[in-house]
């Protein structure tokens, strides 16, 4: 395939964003189209239904299916509150009654005879979907959400975990080559988002999250170090919905990996600056890449716009990134593109790139394993 | 149409991320594989579009075929008039997930498990079973059925005449989670009920107004009886009414094909039953890609399909290396990796999942963790492909299951032909490596031909297989399947393991004589269509299939790689000893299949 090779990351200096941002059930929305929203304003809201649970009459109460409608005491659309009587047993002459009470407060929705249960469904609950990042209302999702405008510099990363959240940029690590020193934090970093080189532990993790670090950027995290914070061995990369207290970036990979010098000039670049970051991570089809949007003016959209280079495919010249051994992480320009495919170390005979390290020397190698950097 | 004068067929087979066309011509020898061209999948954003895929797809077959299938306005041309065109067409899907459902039964063990047999031979993934006996309280799954969202849900439970309360009380459950289908929003979700035929008024009232409900024949109709064919019929059916018909461009895919386009495992499931009948064999078959594996089998003429949804050599790799442990993937390398280092590895392919390896100790870390993937989802397969459970009586407290111990249909000696597919597989730089791939997770006993997909194509053929099944056939056998060779494995009998390095089997052919130390393997060559006879000698305890110490003659068949005698035991396999003892095993096992040297 002529597309061999891997479209790369977006690390852009000037972006417009067209972000979606939809209920997960239909509901009403709280904005206009053309409106300037913030990152916490709230676009959308909705009521997501109530909790349910099945009831098993009959056998709480020791009586037949059929027994039970002449036992209940509220009926199918009654309210009832959590610890009210719900169904109660004759009793033998008004002796040995027997009372189920409601587990919850709700409504009783339903009741078969064949199963003698019946089913309690508690208040809804509602939901406020927020803006996420800052610009104007484009289009409305009739009932579903709304997409938004935004124009900002923004880097996709490659992994990472927690939810979206909001903060003041600050640069950690003076290069990026260097590792976040737990030593290093303190009661000042709270509420920031934190930028940092090559990589990062567990144990700064935990502590930036006790001090309430919102987010980290970083290059590199070691798998044992990711295992150890979150608890678990992470099996799928579907990420996003953990709740340990900050928002994680990894921009390179796993291992210790200094962040692409050009990632880091951006984001350095707007230190001090409000961004929005989710660590949010779905590696299938319709894949979600974390990612950091830092908003901005439209003067200075259209000053980083101008200086930005066209988009272009794999060709003779093209920046990229070796995403696999040797050299992982390094950079390297493509001088060849030969077109039969040539075998590798491995044996197989694949369609290959020949490129010149930033560092100096030259290798042959997949064309699969070369990210482009896009501009 | 008449199937006497097809010339010319085109195949396509949509994948989630590539879709991937071949075209078959007829010569004077039969039907045969013309080429083979593929293209991105267009399911998703931008396109949104699966037709735009295939064209791109069918327009690299015309090129390389040097005749245009498609006109100016991207239609293919019909018929095939010896310069242009094709005279038929048609489509396998799995784009998009595939057909993802949710199936539920009363006990896990009975009408679940039947359920999901049901399901996953038509071509399903089964993204959750329910059961009314599985321990969840009912909140939970209420919240799940909300969550997962599938395309479609098949209820079953209770025998005819049988229970009939928890039934009704896992279609409650349904009705109160008011499920959603994954793609479109205008349309209620397909609900296929398969179970005791006596409450079907209840589960029409309970959820007629919340699903789009369909009833077919109980496929549990008595505890000894599976019935699962009209529960699969009416699932290929509704998939392609209500799910394909939802799903983006594919009511113009349907327009295209000249017959009913089939989720993609249903019809690698059809050629694999197919070739078992017509070969009167026992066939195992295997297709690892980036998410999931898939495991066929047809035993005593009894098909059965898993899916290990989150066993695959990219998106899931890292899934294989939690549930199977870093121990157990290391046992297979003959280099000496750093953990921490190798899981690094493993979790870069993970998040980018289309790199290749380069390095060939990074080959060998992704080899073993193919081995585990596949051991693993052989070991789920066996459990689902078993004899059916449960033998009800009567007590004064109801209904109480009395569940025995099955046999499983998979049986490692009577398996014939081991065929492997997927591309770490089909496309491993070496075939020899291939073949030590499925002996090392399958590990065979008896003789056994080892077999893979050569380029994939067993889902267009098993489409093909439903309207010309010699024609399928034809390419299958010319153009498929590549023969590895075959696998020559004794095994001990029960409590009577062999020792490390004591002799195992005498073989004896074309007059040389070779005698096989447990711990060795060997490798004979032999090409692809050529059979040997060769003397087997196990020692007293141990076997090649016709009894303990049982001299036999057999005629074996040769392939790419040879054939190939395992003497690493098997009931158990026997494991070196770990440290240097084990890596210097591995490299001879590799060296031995590779040819460089004759045994070790």
């Amino acid at each position: 395939m002529a597309s061999a090779y891997v479209p790369g990351l977006k690390v852009s200096s000037a972006l417009e964003l067209h972000i979606e941002r939809r209920l997960p059930l239909e509901g009403e929305i709280a904005v206009q189209v053309g409106e300037e929203v913030s990152w916490d304003t709230v676009v959308a809201r909705t009521f997501l239904p109530g909790a349910v649970e099945l009831v098993n009459v009959a056998a709480r109460l020791g009586i037949e299916p059929a027994e039970v409608e002449g036992a209940l005491l509220k009926r199918v659309g009654e309210p009832i509150k959590k610890g009210e009587a719900l169904a109660q047993t004759k009793g033998w002459w008004g002796w040995g009654k027997r009372t189920l009470v409601s587990p919850l407060e709700g409504v009783v929705e339903s009741y078969s005879a064949v199963s003698g249960s019946l089913i309690v469904r508690g208040p809804q609950r509602p939901v406020e979907l927020k803006a996420y990042a800052p610009g104007k209302v484009e289009r409305l999702l009739d009932r579903e959400g709304v997409v938004i405008a935004s124009r900002a510099a923004y880097v996709q990363g490659i992994f990472g975990i927690g939810g979206e959240t909001a903060g003041e940029l600050l640069l950690f690590t003076p290069d990026p080559r260097g590792e976040m020193a737990v030593t290093s934090l303190g009661p000042q970093h709270r509420d920031k988002i934190l930028v940092g080189g090559a990589l990062v532990s567990c144990e700064f993790l935990r502590r930036a999250a006790q001090l309430g670090v919102k987010g980290i950027v970083c290059g590199g995290i070691s798998d044992t170090e990711l295992a150890a914070f979150l608890g678990y061995d992470l099996g799928v990369a579907i990420t996003g919905s953990e709740k340990l207290g900050l928002s994680l970036v990894i921009t390179e990979g796993f291992g210790a990996m200094p962040m692409a010098y050009r990632t880091f000039q951006l984001l350095k670049r707007y230190a001090g600056r409000w961004v929005s970051l989710s660590g949010a991570t779905q590696i299938r089809a319709g894949v979600i890449r974390p990612e950091v949007i830092i908003p901005l003016g439209d003067g200075e959209f259209k000053r980083s716009r101008e200086s930005q280079a066209p988009l272009s495919g794999l060709q003779v010249g093209s920046a990229a990134r070796l995403i696999r051994q040797p050299h992982f992480g390094a950079l390297a320009q493509v001088v060849e593109l030969p077109l039969e495919p040539q075998p590798i170390p491995t044996g197989a005979k694949v369609r290959v790139a020949v490129v010149e390290l930033e560092g100096g020397g030259r290798l042959t190698l997949p064309r699969a394993n070369l990210e482009l950097i896009e501009a | 149409m008449d199937l006497e004068r097809i010339h010319s067929i085109v195949a396509t087979d949509c994948g989630s991320t590539t879709t991937k066309a071949i075209l078959i011509e007829r010569g004077e020898d039969g039907f045969r594989l013309r080429v083979r061209g593929e293209a991105p999948t267009t399911v998703e954003a931008p396109a949104e579009d699966v037709t735009q895929g295939v064209r791109n797809a069918l327009a690299e077959v015309g090129e390389l075929a040097g005749r245009p299938l498609l006109d100016g306005e991207g239609q293919l041309i019909k018929p095939d008039d010896g310069q242009k065109g094709i005279d038929l067409y048609l489509s396998t899907s799995s784009a998009g997930g595939g057909l993802q459902m949710m199936v539920a039964g009363v006990v896990a063990k009975m009408s679940a498990e039947s359920a999901q047999r049901a399901a996953l031979g038509a071509g399903a993934v089964v993204m959750e079973v329910l059961a009314a006996n599985d321990k969840r309280p009912s909140h939970q799954k209420i919240e799940l059925i909300r969550q997962l969202r599938p395309d479609m849900v098949l209820l079953s439970g209770g025998v005819d005449g049988g229970v009939q309360k928890q039934v009704v009380e896992l279609a409650q459950l349904f009705a109160a989670a008011d499920p959603r289908p994954r793609l479109g929003h205008n349309y209620r979700l397909p609900l296929i009920f398969a179970g005791n035929k006596e409450v079907r008024p209840q589960i029409e009232e309970i959820l007629a107004s919340k699903v789009d409900l369909e009833i077919v024949d109980n496929l549990r109709p008595t505890l000894e009886e599976e019935n699962l064919q009209p529960a699969r019929l009416k699932i290929q059916n509704q998939f392609l009414e209500h799910v394909m018909a939802h799903a983006p461009g594919y009511p113009r895919l349907m327009e295209m094909v000249d017959a009913p386009i089939m989720p993609t495992p249903a019809a690698v499931g059809a050629i694999m039953e197919r070739i078992a009948q017509e070969r009167g064999i026992n066939i195992m078959g295997v297709d690892i890609g980036g998410a999931t594996t898939d495991v066929f089998s047809v035993f005593q003429g009894r098909f059965n399909r898993s899916v290990s949804a989150n066993y695959g050599m990219s998106y899931s790799i890292s899934n294989v290396l939690a549930d199977a442990g870093p121990a157990a993937v290391k046992r297979w390398l003959a280099l000496d990796v750093d953990e921490a280092l190798m899981r690094n590895t493993i979790k870069n392919k993970m998040i980018r999942p289309t790199s290749i390896p380069y390095l060939p100790e990074d080959l060998e870390v992704e080899q073993a963790l193919c081995r585990e993937a596949l051991r693993l989802s052989f070991a789920q397969h066996e459990l689902l492909a078993g004899e059916l459970q449960g033998v009800q009586r009567q007590s004064e407290i109801g209904a109480i299951f009395n569940q025995q111990r099955r046999r499983s249909l998979i049986d490692p000696l009577a398996l014939d032909m081991l065929i492997g597919s997927g591309g770490v597989l089909s496309h491993a730089p070496k075939r020899w490596q291939t073949a030590l791939m499925l002996l090392d997770s399958y590990q065979p006993w008896g003789i056994t031909q080892l077999a893979v997909d050569s380029i994939f194509m067993m889902p267009q053929l098993g489409v093909l297989a439903q309207i010309l099944p010699q024609a399928a056939t034809q390419v299958f056998e010319r153009d498929c399947l590549i023969e590895l060779g075959t696998c020559v494995a004794p095994f001990f009998v029960p409590g009577r393991p062999g020792k490390w390095g004591q002799p195992l089997c005498r073989l004896r052919w074309a007059g040389r004589e070779v005698e096989l130390k447990v711990g060795e393997m060997m490798v004979i060559p032999l090409e692809c269509g050529r059979q040997l006879e060769v003397e087997l000698e196990p020692i007293r305890t141990a076997d090649v299939g016709r009894g303990a110490g049982v001299k036999c003659k057999t005629l074996l068949r040769g392939g790419v790689v040879g054939v190939i005698v395992d003497g690493r035991g098997r009931n158990p396999f026997l494991w070196p000893a770990e440290g240097p003892q084990r890596l210097g095993s591995m490299r001879t096992w590799q060296r031995v299949m590779a040819g460089e040297v004759e045994r070790g």
